[in-house]
């Protein structure tokens, strides 16, 4: 490809994974999480790593979460109960996505990471902040999830005290 | 008013047992837990494996202080308050690392790992008289371990750590012992704070009553996952007062054990592995012993802050107050050396310990939730000013009563008194109260 083409795809591309996340982000603050659950694909995972080891992965480190995909269906389960009383009544929540940059792109998977702010309110507000990596893989003119990792800048939850929602 | 019989009401006679809530809200008491409990007690600051290598340390705020926990250049474990002698500067500013010096970055005084102060620049401008053998950093009172675990005592007249513990080795021992070649800290660690006085953090570590109810949707989970075969395990079991404030609830295990239970969340490839790891138990134990390790949950205490419930997974939990109606929490994983990094069994491990447990959990946030609650709710406390810990008192308690709760509060009322332990129960608390006609209410 010429690299003027080159610059138009990788800029399309680029607007495609930044709509993509930003509706994903619009599903979670709605807590319309059952549409949510149907972006992953069938061995997707997620993962969540403990704040004072940001880099670590779940086979050697302790982390805050590390969710197959049935584990994150097991999580929206959980998160639809009025039973999971941290979020009964769900707090509300306002996720701020930017810098979205395309790291690598293979076949149809895009490697993508972006920096968030997902600001919870239920008696107090607190501020998850970090960087999500994500792979999308191409279906149809959207993505579906295979991997999707939250990187936290805080130190500790200890403004959090939980991390209880999806971040 | 005293703490016995005044805050805290330990009525053996008709089985009533209530803490008032002041002791959650008070500023004062917890000023004064930090003297007589905080002070004197033994306190857990961290894991041999933390610190593996000579010059290897962390630090951590324990009982209020800060500490450098590490291993010195020559490889023996020592902690240092983590304050420089000569005008206060935090000493360390990491959290963890490996170092042949601190240096202050106030004025550059320096520190060799020993605590030996080696370097005051323009050291010529002191008098002759400045006798820097009086500057090296200074040790707390005490400080020993048990089998990898440190702990730090600020009391130098405090009993031995190995006399302190007391009972509670047995059950350290049972979770210890699971390991063919030692236990370490996997690496990564959950640090949170919980608005809630500390004290309702030790009850909902020991507290089996709750688990039906606040963890419903992890029940479920199991439930979904094929796991949960035994449904009335987790009422099966029993409450211990172990002495000296330490406390275990024991129960058969309700769900999945890396070691050494298998339900069908681990899969069918982890089936083999699994039975082989609790046969070798029972070859290292014995028959009663190992099926004991491997099928058992348990709940410990160390008395004041120190939880290692060894259930799904083993965590380790230090309790650190930071105000009346707040602590930090440090949680760490516990694994086997032999499950080494990056193996399917650690894996196995991690997934088991994150489904119930920590900030992400399935569980946990939910006794977070519990506990601000209550906290909460005693902003009434003028007109609510009792909590309940009643359950089980005439009767043999089970993991579902409340005598590992009462065994707490009583150690903690008998120190906030000025008093040693008190004696240790065992059998029926309130015999009297079990022989009473069952509609013979007592009036509070």
């Amino acid at each position: 490809m010429a690299p003027a083409a080159d610059r138009l795809a990788r800029h399309a591309l680029r607007l495609d994974v930044e709509e993509f996340l930003y509706e994903e982000a619009a599903l979670l603050d709605a807590w319309r999480l059952d549409d949510w659950l149907a972006l992953f694909t069938p061995d997707a995972r997620y993962e969540v790593p403990s704040t004072d080891r940001p880099a670590g992965g779940p086979a050697d480190a302790l982390m805050l979460i590390s969710d197959t995909r049935a584990m994150i269906a097991a999580r929206v389960k959980r998160l639809n109960s009025r039973k999971a009383h941290r979020e009964f009544p769900w707090s509300r929540t306002r996720r701020i996505i930017g810098n979205v940059r395309i790291i690598s792109r293979n076949g149809d998977e895009a490697e993508v990471t972006a920096n968030f702010a997902v600001y919870r309110s239920r008696r107090d507000v607190s501020v998850y902040m970090g960087q999500y990596r994500y792979r999308l893989v191409r279906d149809g003119d959207s993505f579906k999830i295979r991997f999707r990792r939250a990187e936290l800048d805080v130190e500790t939850l200890d403004a959090h005290g939980t991390l209880s929602i999806i971040l | 008013m005293g703490y016995r019989d005044g805050l805290v009401v330990d009525d053996r006679r008709n089985g009533i047992f209530r803490v008032n809530r002041a002791l959650m809200t008070s500023p004062d008491v917890y000023e004064l837990e930090r003297a007589t409990l905080f002070d004197r007690c033994w306190l857990y600051v961290g894991h041999d494996s933390e610190i593996p290598g000579p010059g290897d340390f962390v630090r951590r705020t324990v009982g209020g202080r800060p500490l450098i926990f590490l291993r010195d250049s020559a490889g023996t474990v020592r902690m240092h308050f983590n304050t420089c002698t000569h005008r206060g500067a935090t000493l360390c500013r990491e959290d963890a690392g490996n170092t042949r010096i601190f240096q202050c970055f106030y004025h550059a005084w320096s520190f060799d790992t020993t605590g030996k102060l080696v370097v005051t620049p323009g050291a010529e401008a002191y008098s002759p008289r400045f006798d820097r053998g009086q500057y090296n950093l200074v040790a707390p009172a005490r400080a020993d371990s048990y089998r990898g675990l440190w702990f730090v005592n600020y009391d130098a007249a405090a009993v031995d750590l190995a006399q302190y513990l007391g009972r509670a080795i047995e059950y350290l021992d049972l979770v210890l012992d699971q390991a063919e070649e030692g236990m370490r800290l996997v690496k990564g660690a959950h640090l949170y704070s919980v608005k809630a006085n500390w004290k309702l953090m030790v009850e909902n570590s020991i507290d089996g009553y709750h688990a039906p109810t606040v963890h419903a949707t992890y029940v479920d989970f199991v439930k979904d996952s094929g796991g949960g075969q035994r449904k009335t395990a987790l009422a099966a079991g029993s409450g211990i007062d172990l002495g000296n404030g330490h406390a275990v609830i024991e129960s058969p295990a309700a769900w999945a054990r890396p070691i050494a239970y298998w339900e069908p969340f681990f899969g069918e490839d982890a089936r083999e592995e699994i039975e082989q790891k609790l046969a070798r138990l029972v070859g290292r134990h014995g028959e009663e012993r190992g099926r004991r390790m491997a099928d058992t949950f348990r709940n410990l205490l160390v008395f004041p802050n120190l939880i290692i419930n060894d259930v799904a997974a083993i965590t380790v939990r230090r309790i650190e107050p930071t105000a009346a109606d707040r602590h930090s929490l440090q949680a760490w994983a516990l694994a086997p050396a032999e499950e080494l990094e990056g193996s399917a069994a650690l894996q196995r491990r991690l997934d088991s310990f994150l489904t119930f447990l920590g900030p992400g959990g399935f569980a946990s946030p939910d006794d977070v939730e519990a506990l601000e609650s209550c906290q909460q709710g005693f902003a009434a406390a003028r007109e609510v000013p009792w909590s309940d810990i009643s359950r089980g008192m005439a009767k043999i308690p089970g993991s579902q009563d409340e005598l590992q709760i009462r065994t707490f509060w009583r150690a903690y009322a008998s120190l906030m008194d000025g008093a040693g332990f008190p004696a240790r129960v065992e059998g029926v608390e309130s015999p009297e109260a079990a022989d009473a006609p069952a509609e013979a209410g007592v009036t509070r």
